[in-house]
């Protein structure tokens, strides 16, 4: 069987939706009959061409928050469109924004969230949510009990997006109810760390640096590597945390998610937090000192050596190639 | 951008404190919720009866919520006042995590232990840490981690924030007070963002974003004197009904090996693992 309608709320920067938004809404075709998007921003005309080539029929918008963290504003917003025709379920990327509009929503409707989703499955009238553990060596399914609707966080490139080949999706506005104090939160100054080179979600070349690169001053090999072989550098969270290298570097659970047709680990031991980011990977290199290292359990290609010695002798290799 | 170590410096006295630290009257009560986990260093293993990651260890302090109970504690030095109280919950009264918590500095717990929260899922959580929080007067703030390191739902914060119907910040990378607004630096996709919101509010801080204290010895003797609360899903005003899993609106089906990737070649590096990688990389026409 399938559900008779799903939501699914719909990020973009400047106009262009995000990929995570168009692979959640060519799964929800597969699973409901009508799918819809909620769009939190002033520029729904803008996306509802893409929203409806992957198949939401129509844009429930909020209109612009005026600064509001959306958290509070969207998710009451949700739940007030949702009063008068709730959708069996409602699915969101896991992004910063997302992750608060659930939670809240959670509260305002009272019903579980299930996150951290790589897959979604019909069983019987409810819905399960897939989900990696232990570094992703483990897959938990977990089916929604009671009534919906359903709230899911899926995880970037769980699924692969299609064009449905819909008509650009309806503008519908919904109102955004007072939220008194606590929708008070309101951003004053965005800062963007600009990145140059390819985007660490797109390149087809990931060369990421961790904690046995020794010290902050090494991250310039893997820069340096990730520049011959036209790829993007990238970093475990440790090497985040100490703050070597910016977040937008991160690659992880709560980094980005990528799937390229080579990924080199450098000096990275191979954490849940990091393999699940990265496990999709086609071709998977590793260079460690520990042979135990749990890296080395998904690599195609192992070194079991010093990545201060590795990656110079393999940038000068490259270099005499030209 | 205000770092742990400047915050510091102006809890110390030294003249670098700004007036506008004052929160209320120079005093500042900080909430943490903070999970004790099973040791990380320790693989992993789900139970099969209940189908839930198995606890029956010795539980520490989670890592990720070290960083709030720092912060908390840079708060109230610089307030020059008030105190940190951690919440906290668990099906069996255990209490190692919280006096390390302690030991760092934080004045008091309130426990959440019953048997019945076992199995909760994060809205129960939630609803048991927000009547939890209300117990605690007058407090200004309250300090969550971003996900805890072995459930990692994440949502927790944002739910006891719209249990307390609070204004709430997540992903702080720091924190001021300036009078009763807070200021923050929200971390982004992008970058980070500068966040104000009103006091009282919930607050969740980004892992590594401050150097958590090691606890002295004088702490650590302290915190073995120190008030923790220990109270039950009825003492606070909650149905049993409502939490563990009994109040879980989400039931475990399936629980399998992900297919996995094969251990490919590895070799020991004797001066030529790059040729091995040059080699790969080609025959994937990569270079």
């Amino acid at each position: 069987m399938t559900l008779a309608k799903i939501w699914v709320f719909a990020e973009a920067t400047d106009g262009k939706v995000s990929s995570t938004t168009l692979e959640i809404l060519t799964k929800a075709r597969e699973l409901a009959t009508t799918v819809e998007a909620v769009y939190a921003g002033a520029d729904a005309d803008a996306v509802a061409a893409a929203l409806g080539a992957h198949g939401a029929t129509t844009v429930h918008t909020t209109g612009d928050l005026g600064g509001a963290l959306p958290g509070v504003p969207v998710a009451a917003a949700i739940a007030e469109a949702a009063s008068a025709g709730a959708p069996d379920a409602i699915l969101f990327a896991t992004s910063y924004a997302a992750r608060d509009i659930a939670g809240r929503l959670s509260v305002k409707l009272d019903r579980t969230v299930l996150t951290n989703g790589v897959d979604l499955v019909l069983t019987g009238d409810s819905l399960a949510v897939v989900e990696p553990v232990f570094g992703g060596t483990t897959n938990v399914t977990t089916t929604f009990v009671g009534d919906g609707p359903y709230l899911a966080l899926l995880r970037p490139k769980s699924f692969v997006a299609e064009e449905s080949g819909g008509a650009p999706a309806a503008v519908n506005t919904i109102a955004v109810p007072d939220t008194g104090a606590a929708g008070a939160a309101k951003v004053t100054q965005r800062h963007v760390e600009e990145r140059q080179g390819p985007q660490l979600e797109d390149a087809a070349v990931v060369v990421s640096g961790g904690r046995g690169l020794g010290e902050a001053e090494k991250y310039q090999m893997i820069e340096d590597l990730a520049k011959l072989l036209h790829a993007a550098p990238g970093a475990s969270r440790a090497i985040v945390d100490a703050g070597w290298v910016p977040y937008s570097y991160q690659v992880g659970q709560t980094g980005k998610v990528v799937k390229p047709t080579v990924y080199i680990a450098a000096g990275i031991s191979g954490a849940t937090q990091h393999m699940v980011g990265m496990k999709g990977s086609k071709n998977i290199i590793a260079i460690n000192k520990d042979a135990e290292a749990p890296i080395f359990s998904i690599s195609d290609l192992g070194i079991v050596g010093d990545v201060n010695k590795v990656i110079p002798a393999l940038i000068e290799a490259l270099k005499a190639r030209g | 951008m205000r770092d742990g170590s400047s915050a510091r410096q102006w809890g110390t006295g030294l003249d670098l404190a700004p007036a506008r630290l004052a929160a209320k009257n120079g005093a500042m009560n900080v909430v943490v919720c903070v999970k004790q986990i099973p040791d990380p260093a320790d693989p992993g293993a789900m139970d099969p009866e209940t189908k839930t990651l198995k606890r029956d260890g010795k539980l520490i302090l989670d890592e990720s919520d070290s960083y709030g109970v720092e912060m908390a504690l840079q708060l109230v030095d610089t307030a020059g006042g008030g105190e940190v109280t951690l919440v906290s919950m668990t099906p069996n009264s255990e209490v190692g995590g919280l006096r390390t918590a302690l030991a760092m500095g934080a004045a008091k717990a309130i426990l959440v232990s019953d048997p019945a929260l076992a199995g909760s899922d994060a809205l129960s959580t939630a609803k048991v840490l927000a009547a939890a929080i209300k117990r605690v007067e007058g407090a200004d703030l309250v300090l969550t981690a971003t996900e805890s390191s072995d459930g990692y739902t994440g949502t927790v914060p944002e739910q006891i924030a719209g249990l307390l119907d609070l204004p709430s910040v997540t992903f702080a990378k720091s924190i001021a007070v300036d009078g009763s607004t807070l200021k923050v630096e929200r971390q982004t996709e992008a970058g980070y963002d500068d966040v104000e919101c009103p006091l009282p509010a919930v607050v969740s801080v980004t892992a590594g974003v401050v150097e958590p204290r090691y606890p002295s010895f004088k702490g650590i003797m302290a915190a073995k004197s120190k008030p923790v609360d220990e109270v039950t899903v009825a003492d606070l005003g909650l149905d049993a009904s409502q939490v563990g899993w009994s109040g879980a609106r989400q039931e475990i089906t399936t629980i399998e090996a992900a297919p996995s990737r094969a251990a490919g070649e590895v070799v020991e590096d004797d001066g030529t693992g790059f040729e091995k990688i040059v080699a790969y990389l080609d025959n994937l026409k990569v270079i």
